[in-house]
């Protein structure tokens, strides 16, 4: 793992997987529409290529269909074709297609723990197709399963094959996938979003795992994810898909130095916005206190221990930490929806009533939500106009031309042209537009200090970097103060001005964004910081370096 | 080999080839098939049995013919929405639609439709078909056709009624169980679940040996048996929408419980409670049928078709099909709404698969 | 094993907790009739002197709870009182009939299980073909009739047309299995008939469900053959969705039959019910509800234990 382009250029002459003018329709119970229309992919030996774009934008379809495999409600339009090592994918018969899959192209998907049978051991799993294929007896086909997953580090290589599905964690099922996926030594893998449902320290021990056995049986592979900086790390080649067609394709060193078109350039656009540190102000009440808050769900499992942190008026307390590390919670306990178990949420100095529902309409007025998904943050059925005129009316008691004009003037605060949004319904919006109609039902009920969960990472880069300059806008002019849930380091940058680090339901760290970026760090949070993966394609290699390779996920948890 | 087989089997195979010609292998396997179960059924059941299939062959392609044209006709008069919505349904939705639409008239105008009163004694006992009387007459003398046309208001009004009331009952209580949770919720589950591991029929005799066979009591007692279900139904509907963030916004803003369910619940559960509405009266129906054919329905002389059933049973053994059709007229309207049902389930399940 | 143990007896727990409420709910709505059951039975015209001795030989003057305790523990060793009718013991006026229904519930459900499981499961490998259509309209037409209306047409057919078969299945003592299975086929038919459309159905969905599991595509993307998916990959998880199907519709056959021993004027427990319900026999009807809900109740439990102990999650704890 010294050279971070694995193949030499030298052999990437032999072509392996030949896609020419692919075209996939998908049915949508009324007529076939296009999904695919019209995409090139040529794949050499030993290539590794990343596919990425947005959801929705066919790359999971093209890697099925790189099997020659269409999905249920999809269909491969005459024309196109499909060439694998010689053999034309799109007239073969099924049988012959089968023979291919597993042996000579597999397939490694997204959520393991449902992609695994929950009837059968691992390693029964792992072991059918050699056994199918007569490559090996079932004997040799466990050896050989064993030291795959010894060279995929997992944990007790000789006895977690014999574990049933549900017996084994997320991270150490994704590398029994990829484990089962090599077991007939393929020319090609498809791997569809491998990391998408880990946590980020899960997911280097995957990615390195992935890297390192891909490269040392030199076999192809196509890489399908949406994060760029997971692809920077894994791919030689990158093509990126946009609404199912080919946008470009670069090396990954090109593409990273300089994209041409500009739908890559936004994606690569690097976080040009970053706001100056703001100090606490002296001798002020904090705005939010929450003070030694435990709280547990139903069921008697503690999720928060001892949650103690302030939030000044006028500034932005990001906090970050995997999923389950409560951060979440914590929000539910400040906002009344999860009453605590022991410790108070203070307002200004007064406690709050732990339960929303004993909370006044002032109380409740002065503390706001924006929400990750803005999908179901709106309610699809309910006009634009009424989204935002509701809380005004709720608790302004506008109505009339008064409510009328605080819409429209709403609207222009979050930039949105007010007569053209007015009347319509949420589903017609775009991601972007839907989370500033997010921002301005925050506003319309005149808060001072909103929780901002995730809001920007369901959304494209330069979608999310016009939010976060609204956001800071809107600070600026009304005196917000915001709780940043994130695990989005950059985001954390951008905007902070104090960090609040959490694992298991504790804080680990927190302080002054500045302090927090500077080592030494409390090994969490470094391990945090260093896990998340960046826009260098060495980032991975030189990581790894660093901890040393037994060192990473699970094995480097504190 | 009459001239009717023979044109019989001109036909199939002909309709055959034409099919295999322009390679619509469906309808080929089907006429195809078709021809060669022909070729033993006429063998052991001579040209009867053809004629038999004919005929349904016939009536089929009539009931298809009518549909089609009527899907034509409501997606002209229909709004635009609506138009596009009618555009998908297959022909068996749109013979649902046909069918309760029929029955929606017989039942509305009944007493211009019928040629005689409910329970006006014409002619005598069992007396056969005539042009007076369409489908002869009852037990007592009745007109059977006029007795069928009320039972369309009597029958489908009561299971109706019945249907109408155990859907408040239940979709309220379900809506405010996933509004409200907690103990609420649970308690209500529980009860649901008590009352729904009683068998419903022997519920509903239970109840009606206990107050007697009156209307009233009908209604109560279908209500009480198949509230649970629209309860279980709409908390699990319900429920899916609870947890989306715009109800939790709501909630935080303090919204109460009614707000909630009108404004933000029930128009994004509308089509699978509709649906599910369709479901309810196909069961309610049958239910309320089969106590009427037990005797413990709708009370003589009112004209119901469960009674009718019973009554004229006797005419089974003589091989005269009069018990069937209100049977029949039964077992239609159950089928249509299932129709209806089963496609509108199909859409709203967004389960679309080729 | 662990885990399953308890979740069986909790399980079975909340079984008999159920049958319980169920056992309070058929006793005491009776104690909801106007005035009390000797006014009901005897009706406004009876003479206190009646109605006194009518009380005191029922044992009415007890309180309502004394009299559930006592009507409860009889119904557990299966005296469940007297007749008000005809005043012989219930016990006997059902045993035999309840066994009647049993055979006939038996008989219906040895054809329709294996046959709706296997359509079942045909007609889902072949969804969205013309036969899935096709079977999807038959099915919902067989669901939407009335159980006497499927019941005249066969013996319309195959009684009074043909003669293949008795249209009423009146039992005597000493028949022959053969001649037994004859007499009893078009009732049994007219319940495999109803239930083979609901089961077909159930069992349809559950597959369907089953097959589209991300497993079942990854063991289609490892080559391995369509026979095998099925086999190998689907059957072991389907056990569970099959045996509630299977459970469900037999429940749901004890309902059917009682309308379908009234057609058939079969000598079972649902005959005795319906007439007891028109002579307002309340001993009768209490004991019939009874069995009834407890065979319900029992069916239910037994699917949901059977799904407990198919499912390899629970199987093999951690």
């Amino acid at each position: 793992m010294t050279d971070t382009s694995p193949i030499a250029p030298g052999l990437r002459k032999e072509v392996l997987l030949d896609i020419k003018d692919l075209k996939i329709d998908g049915y949508t119970g009324e007529e076939w529409v296009p999904i695919i229309k019209g995409v090139d992919l040529k794949l050499h030996r030993g290539e590794v290529m990343g596919l990425i774009g947005e959801s929705g934008a066919g790359k999971s379809t093209i890697g099925a269909a790189a099997m020659g495999y269409a999905r249920d409600g999809t269909r491969i339009v005459e024309g196109s074709s499909i060439e694998f090592d010689g053999i034309e994918l799109t007239t073969s018969t099924e049988a012959d297609k089968r023979a291919l899959r597993g042996s000579r192209i597999a397939y490694v998907a997204q959520s393991a723990a449902a992609s695994f049978n929950p009837a059968h051991k691992l390693i029964d799993q792992h072991t059918e197709a050699p056994v199918h294929y007569r490559i090996q007896k079932r004997m040799e086909a466990q050896e050989d399963a064993i030291q795959l997953y010894e060279r995929l580090r997992l944990p007790n290589p000789g006895e977690i094959g014999f574990r049933y599905p549900h017996q084994v964690s997320g991270g150490q099922l994704q590398r029994a996938m990829t484990a089962m996926a090599m077991s007939c030594r393929p020319d090609l893998i498809i791997f569809d979003e491998p990391t998408t449902a880990l946590d980020v320290t899960t997911q280097i021990e995957v990615l390195a795992a992935i890297r390192d056995i891909v490269d040392q049986f030199n076999t192809a592979a196509i890489y399908i994810t949406h994060d760029l900086a997971v692809v920077a790390q894994m791919a030689d080649t990158i093509k990126v898909l946009l609404k199912g067609e080919e946008v470009e394709q670069q090396s990954t060193e090109k593409m990273l130095a300089a994209p041409k078109e500009d739908y890559t350039k936004s994606l690569w656009a690097v976080r040009s916005f970053e706001r100056d540190q703001k100090a606490r102000p002296e001798n002020a009440t904090p705005l939010i206190s929450v003070q030694n808050v435990d709280a547990a769900y139903t069921g008697g499992v503690k999720v928060l221990d001892d949650v103690s942190f302030d939030i000044y008026e006028g500034m932005t307390v990001a906090v970050v930490g995997e999923s389950g590390s409560g951060k979440s919670t914590t929000a539910r306990c400040i906002t009344g929806l999860l009453p605590p178990t022991s410790g108070q949420v203070l307002f200004k100095g007064e406690p709050l009533p732990p339960k929303y529902t004993d909370r006044t309409k002032d109380q409740l007025r002065q503390a706001q939500m924006i929400y990750q998904m803005a999908d179901t943050a709106l309610n699809p059925k309910v006009r634009i106009s009424e989204i935002i005129g509701r809380p005004a009316k709720f608790y302004s008691g506008l109505s009339g031309t008064a409510l009328k004009s605080r819409v429209d003037e709403l609207l222009d605060l979050i930039e949105l042209e007010p007569s053209k949004y007015y009347d319509r319904f949420p589903p017609e919006l775009s991601g972007g537009q839907k989370q500033r109609i997010g921002i301005a039902r925050a506003l319309a009920a005149e808060p001072s200090f909103i929780i901002c969960d995730e809001v920007t990472s369901a959304l494209d880069q330069l979608v999310a970097e016009g939010i976060l300059k609204l956001l800071d806008r809107l600070q600026k002019e009304l005196n917000l103060a915001y709780m940043f849930i994130t695990h989005d380091l950059a985001t954390v940058r951008a905007i902070a001005d104090e960090v609040v680090v959490m694992q298991h339901g504790k804080v680990v760290e927190q302080g002054p964004k500045l302090e927090m970026f500077t080592p030494p760090h409390h090994p969490y949070t470094d391990l945090l910081l260093s896990s998340v993966p960046e826009m260098d394609p060495n980032w991975l290699t030189t990581l790894l370096e660093e901890r040393g390779v037994d060192n990473v996920g699970e094995a480097a948890d504190v | 080999m009459g001239l009717f087989v023979i044109l019989y089997f001109a036909f199939l195979i002909i309709a055959s080839c034409l099919a295999a010609y322009f390679e619509k292998r469906g309808p080929f396997i089907l006429l195809f098939s078709l021809t060669l179960v022909s070729f033993v059924l006429g063998i052991v059941g001579g040209a009867g049995a053809l004629r038999f299939v004919a005929i349904s062959a016939a009536v089929l392609a009539f009931a298809a013919g009518i549909s089609y044209a009527f899907k034509e006709f409501l997606i002209i008069i229909a709004p635009k929405n609506t138009a596009k919505e009618l555009k998908t349904a297959p022909l068996t939705a749109a013979f649902g639609m046909f069918v309760i639409f029929t029955y929606a008239i017989a039942g509305i105008f009944a007493p211009w439709i019928a040629p005689h009163g409910e329970s006006e004694v014409i002619s005598s006992a069992f007396a056969p078909a005539d042009a007076n009387m369409l489908l002869g007459a009852d037990q007592l003398g009745r007109d059977m056709f006029s007795r069928i046309i009320y039972g369309a208001r009597n029958t489908v009004g009561l299971a109706l009624l019945a249907t109408i009331a155990a859907f408040v009952m239940g979709a309220l209580a379900g809506l405010l169980a996933a509004v409200k949770g907690g103990w609420f919720d649970q308690f209500m589950g529980r009860f649901a679940d008590v009352i729904m591991s009683i068998p419903s029929l022997i519920f509903a005799l239970l109840m009606l040996s206990i107050f007697g066979p009156q209307i009233g009591v009908i209604i109560v007692a279908v209500a009480i048996i198949y509230a649970p279900r629209v309860f279980r139904l709409t908390r699990a509907v319900a429920g899916n929408v609870v947890v989306m963030d715009y109800i939790e916004a709501a909630k935080l803003r303090g919204e109460g419980d009614w707000y909630l369910i009108r404004k933000e619940i029930l128009p994004n559960s509308t089509a699978p409670l509709v649906a599910e509405f369709g479901l309810e009266f196909c069961f309610v129906f049958l239910l309320v049928a089969g106590l009427s054919f037990l005797g413990l329905g709708i009370q003589p002389p009112t004209a119901d078709w469960g009674s009718m059933v019973r009554e004229n049973a006797t005419l089974i053994s003589f091989g005269d099909i009069t018990p069937l059709i209100p049977a029949a007229a039964i077992a239609l309207l159950t089928v249509a709404v299932n129709f209806v049902v089963d496609w509108m389930l199909w859409r709203s399940s967004g389960l679309k698969e080729m | 094993m662990g885990d399953i143990l308890p979740l069986v007896a909790k399980r079975l727990g909340f079984g008999l907790l159920t049958l319980l409420v169920i056992s309070v709910i058929i006793f005491f709505m009776v104690e909801l009739l106007p005035g009390d059951i000797a006014q009901a039975v005897l009706g406004q015209g009876a003479t206190e002197e009646n109605l006194a001795a009518l009380r005191e030989r029922m044992g009415l003057n007890d309180p309502a709870i004394v009299r559930y305790f006592d009507w409860l523990s009889g119904a557990v060793v299966g005296n469940f009182g007297e007749s008000i009718v005809t005043g012989e013991r219930v016990s006997s006026i059902i045993t035999e009939r309840f066994v009647n229904t049993l055979f006939l519930a038996a008989y219906a459900a040895v054809i329709a299980v294996p046959f709706a499981i296997l359509l079942g499961i045909i007609v889902a490998l072949l969804r969205n073909t013309l036969f899935d259509r096709v079977a999807n309209v038959l099915t919902l037409t067989s669901i939407s009739s009335p159980e006497f209306f499927l019941g005249y047409i066969l013996i319309l057919y195959l009684a009074v047309k043909t003669s293949m078969f008795p249209a009423i299945a009146s039992l005597s003592g000493d028949l022959s299995f053969g001649e037994l299975l004859h007499r009893t086929f078009l009732p049994a038919l007219t319940l495999v008939l109803v239930v083979t459309a609901h089961m077909m159905r159930m069992t349809r969905a559950a597959i369907i469900n089953l097959l589209a599991s991300p497993y079942i595509e990854m063991a289609r993307l490892k080559g391995t053959p369509p026979w095998k998916v099925i086999v190998k990959h689907a059957l072991p998880n389907a056990w569970a969705p099959i045996i509630n199907v299977v459970a469900l519709n037999l429940a749901y056959l004890i309902t059917g039959v009682v309308l379908v021993e009234v057609v058939f004027v079969y000598p079972g427990i649902g005959q005795s019910l319906v007439d007891a319900v028109s002579k307002r026999d309340f001993p009768v009807v209490q004991a019939c509800c009874l069995i009834f809900a407890a065979t319900f109740i029992l069916l239910n439990l037994a699917a949901d234990v059977g799904a407990i102990l198919t499912n390899p999650r629970l199987r093999h704890p951690k």
